[in-house]
């Protein structure tokens, strides 16, 4: 999949004297080992979190949704914002899974299956929130084309029906690729384990594989063609969300920019969010030599690209607002800059545009707490930017007489706080039971994985000093 | 766990020829395949470019797979759209028209990528003949290490040119660090 290309020698994507065996082990011992004490306690926590959203969504539909801050004129609140905010988050798993893998970037093999999980646990909080936003859950079956009582059939000109069809599409799509990659893993753990139960569960998800080339040929042809089909569906997926916003002639959302704008923002706050977890993992489970700091600074690269590319938007959106001579336009950006939700907009400002700017600097790119620190203050900028985009908006809009200023009330505050009690529940059972790394897709990248690697014999090569670089291989 | 017990009531499956590398596992399967067998398979921890050729294999049939239910996706789409807003209860929305086709691109998109990635996972797991609760060659207890790091070549007994000794001589000159039989 990635043979560095002869002419310009990159690093070995994988450090240290490692063989195949060493590599599975390294991953696959982990679901082996006894469950840490940390792990209780971080499960322990997550679960109680998860109690709590569980508690307030029931309170939120046995109340209805008059609990949340929402008021006559922002009737978009903390919901929408969670919702783009997670959705968002969920990007980078299937940029990282499929558009660097048709990139041929052999460097992804060491994040994608950590990353493809984060997405699917990602979309599953941000499907709640509009979910229960609807007020009456009971009937929200009305959103999918089913027969009803009414003999009525969804609107499919409105863009809310249209993000039902590809959030729900995006999370099947994100699972079936995120299991076909898991299949060859799974195998790996069938064969290895000794509990005998254990080794039931994997085989049974394992389906049987056996490694061998005729199964190799159809499973790699069906993970390019699922790789070629989520590109364009991550794509579609925020363009849709910005669609929600975008379509409706309020002042400061009617913009063409939105989708790209809104991508360029999903990918910059997922590649965030996936270096603030890997960053935790590879320190706990000793996973440097897969996951190195030359991916860390990689990932960096592409939060100052998608940085600058948000930052593009902010200031073009300013720009076309005066351009366009619309005096709500206007109003509606000096606004956000100048007006009650000020405060949001330099958060939003400092964390998104101005924080990634140490990037700049290698030795900042490679610093594990400068990068820890910044995908953080990150993923608090990417929320305040959806802040500003739904709120300012509809605080004050057209009609002077309806302003108001919007606040959440502790129920949106704690809904928030229990999605991530959602998230971690399930990203710890990731970690404690599959496969974290993509063993086999790891493998690959080896160079002893090219027949070309041995001499005519097929015996290792005499190790020359070119190769210097190149990992150790006396088996 | 069978290959120790050497009971003659047994039925053999296959014979199982173990590499140490991609490279051996390569050239053995060039020979195989120049040899005139057909039903073996050269078993790998991970996919090794090259590999298709090397045991001739034509071209995996999936795309087709795909496209035919991409096509499924894209017209049902449309159709269901067009169908329940112009046919079944047209409604008028803000003076557009009923079958509104710009705006049902997202949908039609949606559905034609949905059945796409399904057609791509299980016509994937058809093609492999998966899922299988269990297949012969997993009686080998060295056919563990195919999901570590070992290499091999099975040949099974059903192909024409099976007969066994010939077969596991031929095995033997091809390279193979450990050659067994594998029992049903």
């Amino acid at each position: 999949m990635s043979s560095n290309s002869g002419y310009v020698k990159e690093a070995p994507l994988v450090k240290g004297n490692h063989t195949f065996s060493s590599i599975t082990a390294l991953v696959a011992d982990i679901v082996e080992k006894p469950t840490p004490f940390w792990w209780y306690i971080a499960f322990g926590i997550s679960n109680l979190l998860m109690g709590l959203l569980f508690l307030m969504l029931g309170y939120l539909i046995w109340e209805g949704t008059g609990v949340w801050g929402l008021n006559n004129t922002v009737a978009w609140g903390w919901a929408i914002i969670n919702f783009v905010w997670w959705v968002g988050i969920g990007h980078a798993g299937t940029l990282i899974s499929a558009v660097l893998f048709l990139f041929r970037q052999g460097w992804r093999t060491a994040i994608n299956r950590f990353a493809e999980a984060m997405t699917i646990f990602a979309v599953m909080c941000a499907g709640i929130f509009p979910a229960v936003h609807v007020g009456r859950i009971w009937v929200i079956y009305w959103v999918f084309p089913l027969p009803n009582q009414m003999q009525m059939w969804p609107n499919f000109q409105s863009p809310l029906l249209w993000d039902v069809f590809a959030v729900s599409t995006y999370f099947t799509v994100s699972l079936l690729f995120w299991y076909v990659g898991l299949i060859p893993d799974l195998a790996t753990l069938r064969d290895r384990v000794k509990s005998k139960l254990a080794a039931k569960l994997y085989g049974a998800f394992a389906l049987g594989w056996t490694g061998g080339n005729r199964q190799w040929q159809n499973y790699e042809k069906a993970y390019m063609l699922l790789a070629g089909l989520a590109t364009p569906l991550v794509l579609s997926v925020h363009t849709i969300v910005s669609f929600d916003f975008a379509v409706s002639i309020i002042p400061g959302w009617h913009t063409t920019i939105f989708p790209p704008y809104f991508v360029a923002g999903a990918i910059f706050s997922g590649f965030a969010m996936v270096m603030t977890l890997m960053i935790i993992a590879r320190k706990i489970y000793g996973l440097q030599d897969i996951m190195t700091i030359d991916h860390i600074e990689k990932m960096n690269i592409i939060i100052l690209v998608t940085g600058w590319m948000v930052g593009f938007a902010y200031i073009m959106e300013f720009f076309i607002a005066w351009y366009s001579g619309v005096e709500y336009e206007k109003f509606a950006f000096v606004n956000r800059a100048t007006g009650p939700y000020a405060w949001a907009y330099w958060i939003m400002m400092s964390c998104n545009v101005i924080a990634p700017n140490f990037f700049w600097f290698r030795k900042m790119r490679r610093s594990i707490t400068v990068s820890f620190i910044l995908s953080i203050v990150v993923n608090i900028g990417m929320w305040f930017e959806r802040f500003v985009i739904t709120v300012t908006s509809l605080a004050q809009d057209f009609l002077p007489g309806s302003w108001a200023y919007y606040s959440p009330t502790w129920v949106d505050v704690l809904t928030y706080v229990g999605t991530f009690g959602l998230f971690f529940t399930n990203f710890l059972l990731f970690l404690r039971f599959l496969p974290m790394i993509a063993i086999a897709e790891v493998k690959m990248v080896m160079p002893q994985a090219d027949p070309h690697y041995y001499d005519e014999d097929g015996n290792e090569p005499v190790k020359e000093t070119e190769e210097l670089n190149e990992p150790n291989t006396n088996s | 766990m069978s290959d120790q017990v050497k009971e003659t009531d047994k039925t053999v499956f296959a014979v199982l020829a173990e590499y140490d590398n991609p490279a051996k596992l390569m050239k053995a399967a060039k020979l195989v395949n120049r040899a005139g067998y057909t039903k073996f398979d050269a078993h790998s921890p991970f996919p090794i470019h090259g590999m298709d050729d090397a045991m001739g294999l034509k071209e995996s049939k999936l795309g087709w797979i795909v496209l035919s239910h991409a096509l499924v996706g894209f017209s049902g789409g449309l159709a269901l759209q067009v169908w329940a807003s112009s046919i079944a209860y047209p409604i008028n929305i803000g003076g557009r028209p009923f079958a509104n086709i710009p705006a049902y691109v997202p949908v039609t998109f949606e559905l034609t990528i949905l059945l796409s990635a399904f057609a791509a996972v299980f016509g994937m797991f058809f093609l492999n003949n998966l899922p299988k609760l269990h297949n012969n060659l997993f009686n080998s207890d060295n056919f563990n290490r195919v999901t570590d790091d070992k290499f091999f070549i099975s040949i099974e007994t059903e192909d024409g040119m099976y007969s066994e000794e010939e077969t596991m001589k031929f095995l033997e000159g091809t390279g193979a660090s450990h050659i067994e039989k594998v029992y049903e």
